[in-house]
């Protein structure tokens, strides 16, 4: 492939904001595994709620209540369908993945006991470590890790090997956001549930780069962030099976979460409510759900082999600047690649790069222990979504070489 | 000599010359390729000041009521801008660098890296440069 297909740029036409300039350059946005960008269609929705719909959920009898409450919870429905749940109940909105990871380790976490394990792997965000390492500290739990090749492929003898009946939960990544490594989680999930162990799925990534279907996976939780698949920020999603979600006490308390309150005992509501204290961010879910609206109304097919097609080309260009190193070669990949050129720092790469109107990110992508397993402080990642075009490649990688001719 | 102000004065002279954001940090880049190293050996944990993006190490030494610093940075832009920051500060008294005002950064643009979000340890280098002068005042 070398001209982008005229799919792709009516697709890219719907966000306006990659027709930006920075420093009067056009702007080239490849920091997509960061925040996707908005579709005109969400941002007209946001507009047209706070514009003639405005007002709280669940407990108005009047009028643009009823209307903000029909089209939350139509969004739930839409959302639930889209990611092939079965049921709204098991549809629970967060503030996103790290709200819905959080939400799990303290409240399923309340339900372990000392001595149990919960697995992860060696490249995980930073918010697939913390909590765990929270509640494991809070309930003397044992947190062990998957480790990893070198090519950044799981290293699934050794999860054989830690997988016992011991284990409780594993909560792992689907997509490595730092290598872009595709996990077998359907092969994890099989393996955990022949112990009895449950299974959380970090989708951040690959929410935006692939059909999910939970029901199909058999996972016992999903999480994903709403600004990751061309949402807002601020909501997010954390799927659980029914019957766990009953099982598991409240996450935090306050008005919409309850039936009934006195001084001497309060009722909790019924799901997905219960994990849904306080009033929400309404605007995100129903604008979530116009995002999903829009992936439904593209042939995300076509777009999804399009990214790989883009990963391809991207990472055959770096392959022929001297000294490069990619970090991150498993043979599953999503549209994301992190590399290196010779000794020089990531941040020098990615400040010259940001003057020439190039977003990428660089630093250790919130993956400090994977950074640990590499002996590098960091990384230049560039992440591309369907509305990439190949001549952006060609603008990155001409801008990338300007660079390393200053800084070598 | 040139004042505290004539020196800051004098490097946005030197960038006012150039339009392009590439030519600018070429002579950042330049800079940090001629400054004074701390070797590897020489470093210590107490030099380094830790940001999320660079990490930064700073030596001072007092002498003769003035002030002297060495730094490096393991990212060769935040090393450059080091380098500016040090011809401003080098060689001032202890009152000078606490109270006088840091003007140049912005005036050339690059107040970008001084930001708490940027994360390249500068903030915090500037920050320590004037507690070291504070304890000689």
């Amino acid at each position: 492939m070398n001209q982008t297909p005229d799919y792709i740029k009516e697709l890219r036409s719907q966000f306006p904001i990659l027709k930006t300039k920075v420093y009067g350059k056009d702007l080239v946005y490849f920091d997509n595994a960061a925040t996707t960008q908005k579709p005109l269609q969400v941002i007209e929705r946001i507009q047209s709620y706070y514009t003639s719909e405005n007002s709280n959920i669940h407990r108005g009898v009047h009028h643009l209540s009823q209307v903000a409450t029909q089209d939350y919870e139509d969004a739930r429905k839409l959302i639930q369908k889209h990611i092939g749940s079965n049921k709204e109940s098991e549809i629970i909105f967060t503030k996103g993945t790290t709200d819905g990871i959080n939400l799990v380790a303290s409240s399923y976490g309340e339900l372990l006991k000392e001595g149990d394990e919960i697995l992860i792997s060696a490249m995980e965000h930073h918010s697939n470590i913390v909590p765990w390492q929270l509640i494991a500290q809070k309930k003397n739990l044992s947190l062990k890790v998957i480790p990893i090749h070198e090519n950044g492929e799981l290293n699934m003898a050794s999860f054989d090997e830690l997988l016992s009946e011991k284990t409780k939960l594993i909560s792992i990544t689907h997509i490595s956001n730092t290598l872009g490594t595709i996990n077998p989680i359907k092969e994890i999930i099989k393996k955990a549930h022949i112990f009895g162990a449950k299974v959380l799925i970090d989708g951040a990534q690959s929410i935006q780069h692939g059909e999910i279907n939970v029901s199909e996976l058999d996972c016992d939780f999903f999480v994903f962030s709403g600004h990751k698949i061309f949402g807002p920020t601020g909501i997010g999603v954390l799927y659980g099976k029914e019957a766990l979600l009953e099982s598991m006490p409240p996450y935090q308390g306050g008005g919409d979460m309850i039936k009934r309150v006195s001084f001497d005992h309060t009722s909790f509501n019924e799901l997905p409510f219960k994990f849904e204290a306080g009033t929400p961010n309404i605007i995100g879910g129903i604008a979530l759900g116009t995002a999903i609206k829009f992936l439904k109304s593209i042939d995300t097919e076509q777009a999804f082999s399009y990214e790989k097609a883009l990963l391809n080309y991207a990472e055959q260009e770096l392959k022929k600047i001297d000294e490069m190193t990619i970090i991150g070669t498993a043979t599953e990949k999503t549209s994301l690649v992190s590399f290196n050129v010779g000794q020089i720092h990531p941040f020098d790469i990615g400040t010259l790069l940001d003057k020439q109107g190039i977003a990428v990110r660089t630093g250790h992508h919130c993956t400090q222990p994977l950074m640990d397993f590499f002996k590098i402080s960091g990384t230049l990642r560039a992440s591309f979504a369907f509305y990439n075009t190949i001549e952006e490649v060609d603008v990155f990688i001409a801008a990338l070489k300007r660079s390393l001719s200053l800084l070598k | 000599m040139s004042t505290f102000i004539e020196k800051q004065e004098a490097i946005i002279e030197d960038f006012d010359l150039f339009d392009d954001w590439m030519e600018k940090y070429e002579m950042i880049i330049d800079l940090g390729k001629e400054i004074r190293s701390i070797s590897e050996s020489q470093r210590n944990d107490d030099q380094l000041i830790e940001g999320c993006q660079s990490r930064v190490w700073l030596r001072t030494e007092y002498k003769d009521s003035l002030m002297y610093f060495f730094a490096d940075s393991d990212a060769i832009i935040t090393k450059g801008i080091i380098g500016l920051l040090i011809k401003v500060f080098d060689g001032e008294k202890p009152e000078t660098i606490v109270k006088e005002e840091l003007f140049f950064i912005k005036r050339i643009g690059l107040q970008e890296h001084l930001s708490p979000t940027r994360a390249n340890g500068l903030l915090g280098m500037v920050k320590r440069m004037k507690m070291e002068a504070l304890k000689h005042i």
